[in-house]
């Protein structure tokens, strides 16, 4: 136990106890009633030593688990110290009867979300949440899926989506723009704004053609927010009634999936709320049916524009939890595949935010190099996009011969491609005045929204997992974080362009010492044996059939591991049975957190510069919603 | 009538319906309802490597109202569902409906509560997709297939009627069955 865990339970005695993790020390609060009240004063002590960033908020439901826990649920609160470069899990049991935690909204606004999240998928609610909607399910959907007896098939079809309108008029009423006098004809006789969200009323009324009338109050109000251009006198009388105007999911800029209902005052966007879970495919509760291994293609289709990013990172968490650590020929080969998904997903996070601007050519100039990389991976893995490279202890497959010369070609191309494109834009005036100054994050604020990756560099904070915890050999590599200055949208799009410099710089490195040897652990139980031993003798094969049928037996535990991918901290948190089958696994997206901050970091902004903030901020739908 | 043999080369007498649909299964026009990781196969199929303009299905409209054929690229969910029927609705006729991938022909390995077991379960679907993600080329296929067999089938007069089907949520609660396991 480290000397800060040491204060915290001299502090707190019985109500707390620290067990020691997979990862470092666990504080664990077990009794519900008791814990309801300590968590606050627990988390506010875990902060004042440091622990000051809420990395990801977890539900577990302990239901078939074989060891009996004190009570059926439990919330982990993964805390990071950023600086000191630590982390500690904090785990609240809950009681079946009643699940209540008090909320941490007020402390994180990354919470928000996460709690709406666990609240959805598990049940349990948080006692202060201003306004704990279900997140990922529809606002019909009855039942808690990731609770241990809801049946996975168990499917329930909707009849109309929701309208937001509640939303948006707490919102708008948050922000001191809805008066008592107009707010009733904005919502629905019957429709109440509620703490919970199955009794969330969903009949609003259609937002198409209404919206409030504005008095003069509002008006004044609405021109002093920042960000809203003083205006002459005379065009006062303009401002008459706020639009809600909905974009998505179906809308090109909001690539299908992503969703927001905004209130406008002429073109500014005056509050704003968004919805997600139109790509909700259940990663969460399909994957606790595979065996370790097989979670790895559905590990392809988190962040697809970088799929073996993710497979790595999984596979990461496992070996940890098997406390190994795979070849060095394989964490090279990881590290090389790794920074050119990482170039890619920046490519096509470029690319597709210049289209959305409108300068197509650009993208072309882009995904041809795309293609080019593809064709690489496509005979490396035999699958353009989505790969399943990765396997828990080892990689697939060897490089090719020739690989590594044809990466290097690659690399060039990028980079021509890359210098043609930031020539084409870098002093484009109309491109310039769309991304300065647009919705700026601060670094204390990125921090509390729970970013991480580019968009919180672009804040300015120095933070990366690749030298906070490094992993397969990251620490041999000599490479820079950049970072930005301002956190405006100019930062967070630009931003990426000097990554992309510095994954070209670390491939370089990789292969030009690429080890030699074997892509697997000679470990049994736990990696694949080489190709040749599973076809070609008894043992090699019994042991291939076992692992991949029966699955890696995992020793029961609980481990939280992360990975610097393209858009931010991935994490995975795995709960293990002892079985080959995980028990729970929780995938922590960057995207969730990123698109949690949008509606409010777009408010008295230019709803066509909102456009480019999302573009700016990568929200891939699939890690997004899983 | 051998009219034409009076103006030599110079005229082509022919029928409306083969000048319309001539037009139709050469300028496709694709609504792209990408959602998922399929969506991103697409953006292949329509940059310069694969280049579907070579088919003449290259203008992609993101307006139903604009366009002729859908395109459903990605896992449909259920909250998803009902927008789908509704873009589905807003298209005219005559219209063609290409499914991309196994989340949208049959759920793929997503079998679980959140997810529609193939969106012909919503909307007609005319030609489906293999793969996961199909290749660019896979699509290819489909739209020259579309082009082949399906589109080109109409004649000025005689519209095939638009195909009726119940909305999503009051299908699949008929007898209120809230559990709809299919294997
Ligand atoms: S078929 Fe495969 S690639 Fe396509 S959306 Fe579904 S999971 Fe993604």
């Amino acid at each position: 136990m480290n000397e800060t865990l040491q204060q915290i339970k001299g502090r707190f005695q019985e109500a707390v106890a620290v067990e020691p993790g997979l990862d470092g020390d666990v504080v664990v609060l077990a009794d519900p009633r008791s814990s309801r009240g300590a968590l606050l004063e627990v988390i506010g002590a875990l902060r004042d030593q440091g622990f000051a960033v809420l990395t990801d908020l977890v539900g577990v439901d302990y239901l078939q688990y074989p060891v009996r826990q004190p009570q059926r649920f439990a919330v982990v609160y993964i805390l990071s110290d950023l600086k000191r470069r630590q982390r500690v899990r904090l785990k609240a049991y809950v009681g079946a009867q009643d699940p209540v935690l008090p909320s941490v909204t007020h402390i994180w606004k990354a919470a928000s979300w996460l709690e709406r999240e666990c609240w959805d998928q598990f049940g349990i609610r948080f006692e202060g949440h201003p306004n704990l909607k279900r997140l990922l399910n529809h606002h019909e959907f009855v039942g808690h899926p990731l609770r241990k007896d809801y049946p996975i098939r168990s499917r329930q079809p909707l009849s109309e989506n929701d309208s937001l309108v509640d939303e948006l008029v707490l919102r708008l009423r948050q922000k001191g723009l809805v008066l008592p006098a107009i707010e009733a004809p904005l919502v629905s006789p019957g429709a109440r704004v509620s703490d919970h969200g199955e009794e969330a009323a969903p009949g609003s009324p259609s937002f198409g053609a209404r919206g409030g009338a504005a008095s003069a109050a509002v008006i004044e109000r609405i021109s002093a927010l920042p960000g809203v251009l003083a205006e002459p006198e005379f065009y006062r009388d303009l401002h008459t009634e706020l639009m809600f105007l909905n974009i998505g999911p179906s809308h090109p800029a909001t690539h299908g999936t992503l969703r927001a209902l905004v209130a406008l005052d002429g073109e500014t966007i005056v509050a704003a709320v968004g919805e997600i879970g139109y790509l909700h495919r259940g990663f969460e509760k399909s994957t606790e049916l595979q065996t370790y291994n097989g979670v790895i293609p559905y590990t392809d289709r988190l962040n697809y524009v970088s799929a073996m990013m993710n497979n790595f990172a999984y596979c990461k968490t496992i070996e940890k939890m098997l406390g190994i650590e795979t070849t060095e020929r394989t964490k090279a080969i990881r590290v090389v595949i790794a920074e050119l998904s990482r170039i890619i997903d920046h490519l096509v996070c470029i690319g597709a935010n210049l289209v959305d601007l409108g300068a197509l050519t650009n993208y072309w100039y882009l995904f041809n190099v795309r293609e080019k990389a593809y064709d690489i991976f496509d005979r490396l893995t035999g699958a353009r996009l989505t790969n399943s490279y990765g396997r828990v202890g080892g990689v697939a497959r060897d490089f090719y011969p020739g690989c590594g010369d044809d990466i290097l070609r690659v690399l060039k191309e990028a980079e021509k491609a890359i210098a043609d494109v930031e020539q084409l834009i870098s002093h484009n005036r109309i491109l310039l005045d769309r991304l300065t100054g647009i919705s700026t994050v601060h670094a204390e604020e990125a921090l509390s929204r729970g970013w991480t990756g580019p968009l919180l560099r672009a804040s300015g904070v120095e933070y990366d997992v690749r030298k906070a915890f490094p992993y397969d050999g990251y620490e041999q590599y000599d490479f820079e974080i950049p970072t930005g200055t301002v956190g405006d949208t100019y930062d967070r799009f630009f931003i990426r362009f000097y990554e992309m410099a510095q994954s070209a710089r670390i491939i370089r490195q990789a292969l030009a010492k690429m080890p030699a040897g074997p892509i697997f652990l000679d470990i049994k139980t736990a990696a694949l044996p080489p190709k040749d031993d599973t076809y070609n003798n008894i043992e090699g094969l019994m042991n291939h059939f076992k692992l991949i049928f029966e699955g890696v037996k995992v020793p029961a535990g609980e481990l939280y591991d992360s990975y610097e991918a393209a858009n931010g901290e991935l994490g995975f948190f795995v709960v293990a049975d002892g079985s080959g089958k995980p028990y729970r696994n929780r995938c922590r997206p960057p995207s969730l957190l990123a698109y949690a901050a949008f509606p409010e970091i777009i408010e008295g902004h230019m709803l066509a510069d909102a456009i480019a903030t999302l573009g700016g901020l990568n929200i891939i739908a699939g890690e997004l919603d899983r | 009538m051998g009219l034409e043999t009076l103006f030599g080369n110079s005229i082509v007498t022919t029928k409306i319906d083969s000048v319309l649909n001539w037009a139709r299964k050469n300028s496709i026009m694709p609504m792209p309802f990408g959602t998922a990781c399929c969506a991103i196969e697409f953006m292949g199929l329509v940059s310069s490597q694969y280049d579907v303009s070579r088919f003449g299905a290259e203008i992609v409209r993101f307006s139903p109202r604009q366009s002729d054929l859908l395109m459903v690229m990605g896992t449909i969910s259920y909250k998803q569902a009902p927008i789908l029927r509704r873009i589905y609705d807003q298209m005219p006729e005559p219209k063609w409906v290409l499914s991309m991938g196994v989340c949208a022909c049959s759920g793929g390995f997503y079998d679980n509560y959140c997810t529609v077991q193939g969106i012909d379960d919503i909307i007609p679907v005319d030609v489906y997709v293999a793969g996961c993600p199909p290749r660019p080329e896979g699509l290819i296929e489909a739209i020259l297939k579309l082009q082949g067999e399906r589109i080109g089938k109409e004649t000025v007069l005689g519209r095939p009627e638009p195909v009726v089907s119940l909305p999503v949520a009051s299908r699949d609660r008929e007898g209120g069955a809230q559990e709809t396991v299919r294997h």
